[in-house]
């Protein structure tokens, strides 16, 4: 569900840690109502694969929604006489020959810096459609079985069949005006089978299990499961599937951009200038390489983060 | 078929080999596991032995280290997280601990054996029972795949499957529990081991068929002379078959004794405690008597005697020192053959 | 292919699991428990009747055939009195964790009846089934699966108040759950921890808790100790036999331990293949029977005596229990039984007091469902 790519929501009662002995259990034994958000937070903050990666997606989230803040220049102005290929400078910080320029002599510090916006907006947009239509198609399949199961699962099967990449060329080829909006749709209309199958799974083993039974013994209703029970015991998975997919989701639009079927030539994206660098790499490796770092580090930045959400919402990994 | 007629005089007795006196020796033997959260103290300085036709039972809750110290016997534990830092396991005067591991594997299996309690799990559900148990047999052995297989329905003969032959080809799932436990059994069986390591054999099993299942390997013990070592928490079980107990706690063993002699006189707190504590089925009591407390954490064992904190005899000595295990003589100093107990005030224990 | 129904036994499968009302009463076995209530215990509080469940086998991927039925409980009679422990014992695959369910309504009974306070539960649904759990609760066998792992102690004891509001008000909830915890043994202090940092006893103790939570009247214990330590088994029982008396509450108490059985409760029935085949006070059953399961599976419990173990007769039965998707026919015990003749086979005995025990003041005047039902100790040593 989308709100689990969030963090969790801070309402910490920092009144209950009191005690310094450190001992989580001991520390745990006073203070208000805790929720499993609200633990998984505290534990978060002391994490430093959290803090790290967190800083970092923190950073490309700046980045993208604040390009200006990081660089005034342009883009896609470039000085073909002057700049043709020039090498990287790094010891000029956030200057503008600072990661060198490309074929066009234009800033590749610059446009790493304006290209994080597609990249990150396609990757994290996919990622939230996905495990939200696909989060609900596996756990109403797989909580309430039988014909909806057999129904949703065969649709699932159909748009498993379908190529990823084949898939989306043919869709987005139907477009010609291609932006994030359009790229987005077309990536989550062919990616939510995957969360859907693990979903799916993940809900089938925890509806089985006796603390769901004691809970309807309890008399408690549909949504009460599903919610308190199913989804945050079943989510585990879906977390760590959806991490790495946000990453692959952002490779898939370069590969789209290299094909020509992904952003147009105006637009700035990383995808679109790793497309671009191929041609350069052998005597000019720095034009691929930051663009093509920036997109490592975005995409293990989440993985690292989905590994850290996961661990802090199992209470037995604390 | 001449297969059958050829194989028909094998389950008789080797000779030739020394099939009598002591087996196992287990000396001083700590076992500890090294996890996040710290050392987990698992075996404290485990002793015991078996000799050839006898029957050990260990009984312990889950954590008294009575599963560890069989598995370390067999050489099955995972190591890392676990380790070995002191102590023997002497089979036939050879230490285990100091074989390579070509050494040990060719003793696994051939003359120490395992039983396990959860027959389905450890049986593989893809190949029929007959090929699991006529493996053995290919592979130490080097038998061709009809010798294995009229082995492994000579085998389901012997642990008494009915219609041996017919069922030689079943899959594990097609066999309930008690007839795969007997499948278990063959299996250990299957090279005559001198020794068998029974965990928890019958657990799983409903009553009727365990005391199937506990006369069969008792039988078949007899019969083959074999050392036995039967892991439990059953009190109940153990009465029947075993020869000597060794009650563990916290990874010691806290009371040995021989059978009769353990119920009629428990010589340490706990053993008393765990036969008060469970109801009988020829009487009806009030209240059940309730050892307080719970299990130690194997990460703090309490110091002095681990008991100490459930126990109602305490005081400062066994909060203090480690009771060690001493023998435990009659009133007038007697010996009593067997029986050791790990307890500052075993004297009070047993002679009120 | 399989025919829908191979076995001759004259249960009537009921076409559609939904609709439950249109069974007769197979057996008169009904009319006998009614006929023997005692009579100072005053109405039952939990009256079932004729209670079937059969969980249909099906064939096909698309069009679901049925082939046939695992007859989990088929046609089980008993009452429940305020205050008292009924004991239900048997072997795995007796049935005996489907009855649980059946009368939690977590399973939907194919035919019978559950009277709660003269109201048939099985065919309740929303409002009034919520109402009625409030008053029917369950301790569950597992104590590491019973609890969410994701849930703290105060949450998982506090889920009935906010599931039913009405039984304490919002800002008394937390009060309450650390009342409850103290009621059960475990420190108030713990709410806010996670069942995983609890050992299994005291996981017990917290289910026990919730299960308390409502005030019920009756609670059903599936297994409730069998996965606990020898050494904290005592406590949890001591635990349920205290709640009982303080809060006068009817323990439907199911297990496979003998032993523990004998000592919780009133009265005992012993079941087999999902039909009872004895039911008594736990001196009837447990001194008296009369059935030869019953004697079989006394005989078989192991002591831990060796010298009251060796005066004892043993009774070990052969083979397994059979599958009961193919019970056998007439007494479904006849396949193990040592008695067994041809009527056994022929003729399905009645659960009643067997005729050569009728009007006679004898502990083994009880009812059991055998054709040659006789008396046997098997208990104490000879």
């Amino acid at each position: 569900m989308p709100d689990l790519m969030k963090t969790p929501p801070a309402d910490e009662p920092e009144v209950a840690l009191a005690p310094p002995s450190g001992k989580a259990a001991e520390a745990g034994e006073v203070g208000g109502a805790r929720s499993l958000w609200g633990d998984a937070w505290r534990d978060l903050r002391r994490r430093p694969l959290f803090v790290v990666s967190g800083l970092l997606i923190l950073l490309v989230l700046l980045v993208s929604a604040f390009p200006g803040l990081f660089t005034s220049t342009d883009p896609g102005s470039g000085d073909l006489t002057k700049n043709f290929l020039g090498s990287p400078n790094l010891t000029h910080f956030f200057q503008d020959d600072w990661f060198g320029y490309d074929r066009q002599g234009r800033s590749i510090y610059a446009r790493v810096v304006f290209g994080a916006r597609n990249s990150v907006m396609v990757g994290l947009g996919v990622t939230l459609l996905v495990t939200f239509f696909g989060g609900l198609v596996g756990m109403l399949a797989g909580y309430f079985g039988g014909f909806w199961d057999s129904l949703l699962s065969r649709i699932t099967d159909v748009f498993f069949g379908i190529p990823f990449l084949l898939g989306a060329m043919v869709v987005l080829n139907a477009f010609t005006d291609r932006d994030v909006w359009v790229i987005t749709g077309a990536l989550a209309f062919l990616g939510w089978t995957q969360i859907a199958r693990v979903m799916r799974g993940a809900v089938i083993t925890t509806k089985h299990a006796d603390y769901v039974m004691a809970a309807k013994a309890l008399g408690a209703g549909t949504k009460r499961i599903l919610f308190r029970h199913v989804l945050p015991n079943a989510v585990a998975p879906v977390i760590v599937v959806a991490t790495i997919a946000l990453g692959t989701y952002i490779v898939a639009e370069s590969t789209l951009s290299y094909l020509g079927l992904g952003f147009g030539s105006d637009a700035v994206s990383w995808g679109a200038d790793i497309s671009d660098a191929t041609q350069d790499i052998r005597n000019n490796p720095h034009t691929l390489i930051f663009p093509a770092g920036m997109l490592s580090i975005t995409v293990l930045a989440f993985i690292m983060l989905g590994d850290a959400v996961r661990e802090a919402l199992d209470p037995k990994l604390r | 078929m001449t297969i059958t007629e050829k194989t028909a005089d094998v389950p008789a007795p080797r000779s030739g080999e020394d099939k009598s006196g002591r087996l196992l020796d287990v000396k001083d033997l700590h076992v500890e596991f090294h996890t996040r959260d710290g050392v987990v103290k698992a075996v404290n300085g485990v002793n015991y032995s078996v000799d050839a036709g006898e029957t050990l039972a260990v009984l312990g809750e889950s954590g008294s280290g009575k599963s560890v110290t069989a598995q370390a016997i067999m050489g099955i534990l995972d190591m890392p997280p676990g380790k070995i830092p002191q102590g023997e396991i002497v089979f036939r005067g050879q230490d285990m601990l100091k074989m390579s591991g070509e050494e040990r594997r060719k003793i696994r299996g051939r003359k120490i054996a395992m039983i396990f309690q959860d027959a389905l799990s450890s049986l593989n559900p893809v190949l029929s029972v007959g090929y699991q148990l006529g493996e053995m047999f290919r592979v130490h052995e080097g038998m061709s795949r009809k010798e294995a297989k009229a082995k492994a329905v000579e085998l389901m003969d012997r642990v008494k499957i009915p219609a041996a032959k017919q069922r030689v080809s079943d899959y594990p799932h097609q066999f309930s529990g008690g007839m795969r436990q007997r499948i278990m059994i063959a299996m250990a069986l299957a090279l005559e081991p001198d020794l068998i390591i029974a965990d928890e054999p019958t657990t799983a099993l409903d009553v009727t068929v365990q005391a199937q299942v506990m006369d069969l390997l008792a039988e078949l013990q007899r019969e083959y002379n074999m050392g036995l070592i039967l892991i439990t928490h059953d009190l109940g079980v153990v009465a029947d078959v075993a020869d000597k107990i060794a009650v563990m706690y916290a990874g010691r063993i806290v009371e040995t004794a021989p059978v009769h002699e353990l119920y009629k006189r428990p010589a340490h707190p706990y053993t008393r405690g765990l036969l008060d504590s469970i109801p009988r089925l020829d009487q009806k009591g009030q209240e059940l008597y309730a050892i307080k407390g719970l299990p130690p954490n194997l990460l703090k064992i309490p110091s002095g005697c681990a008991f100490n904190p459930r126990c109602p005899k305490a005081t400062d000595i066994c909060r203090t020192d480690v009771p060690p295990l001493v023998p435990v003589t009659e009133r007038d100093g007697a010996e009593l053959v067997g029986r050791g107990s790990a307890c500052h005030f075993w004297k009070e224990t047993i002679h009120g | 292919m399989a025919e829908v129904s191979k076995n001759d036994e004259p249960t009537d499968v009921t076409p559609n699991v939904t609709e439950v009302e249109a069974v007769d009463a197979e057996t008169p076995e009904d009319a006998v428990a009614v006929i023997e209530a005692p009579a100072e215990r005053g109405e039952p509080i939990l009256q079932v009747r004729n209670l079937v469940k059969h969980f249909p086998l099906t064939q096909g991927v698309i069009v679901k055939r049925q082939v046939g039925a695992v007859k989990a409980v088929d046609g089980i009679s008993f009452d429940l009195y305020q205050g008292e422990t009924l004991g239900i014992v048997g072997e795995s695959g007796c049935g005996k964790s489907t009855v649980a369910k059946l009368l939690m309504t977590l399973e939907q009974a194919t035919a019978g009846e559950v009277f709660y306070k003269g109201q048939d539960i099985t065919k309740l649904s929303g409002r009034a089934l919520k109402a009625v759990r409030r008053n029917i609760q369950m301790v569950f066998q597992d104590p590491y699966t019973s609890l969410n792992p994701r849930m703290t102690v105060g949450d998982i004891i506090g889920e009935p108040f906010e599931i039913h509001p009405e039984v304490a008000p919002k800002g008394d909830r937390r009060r309450k759950v650390q009342e409850l915890l103290d009621v059960v043994g475990l420190n108030p202090e713990y709410i806010n921890r996670y069942p995983h940092q609890f050992s299994g006893g005291q996981r017990q103790r917290i289910g026990i808790a919730r299960g308390l939570a409502l005030n019920p009247e009756i609670i059903i214990c599936d297994e409730p100790v069998s996965a606990l330590d020898v050494s904290v088994q005592a406590q949890v029982i001591n635990l349920m036999e205290k709640l009982q008396d303080e809060f006068n509450l009817s323990y439907l108490f199911i297990a496979h331990d003998l032993s523990i059985v004998r000592h919780i409760s009133d009265r005992v029935g012993v079941m087999y293949l999902g039909k009872m085949a004895e039911i008594g006070s736990d001196e009837q059953i447990y001194d008296h029977p009369t059935h030869p399961y019953t004697q079989a599976l006394l005989s078989a419990v192991p002591v831990p005596d060796p010298e009251a173990r060796e005066g004892r007769e043993r009774i070990i039965l052969t083979g397994d229990v059979p599958s009961p998707a193919n019970p056998p026919s007439g007494c479904r015990f006849r396949t193990r039984c040592w008695k067994a003749q041809d009527r056994c086979a022929e003729e399905i005995p009645l659960l009643a007091i067997p005729e050569r025990f009728v009007g006679k003041d004898t502990p083994a005047a009880h009812e059991s469902a055998c054709h040659f039902a006789e008396e046997k100790d098997v208990v104490h040593a000879a």
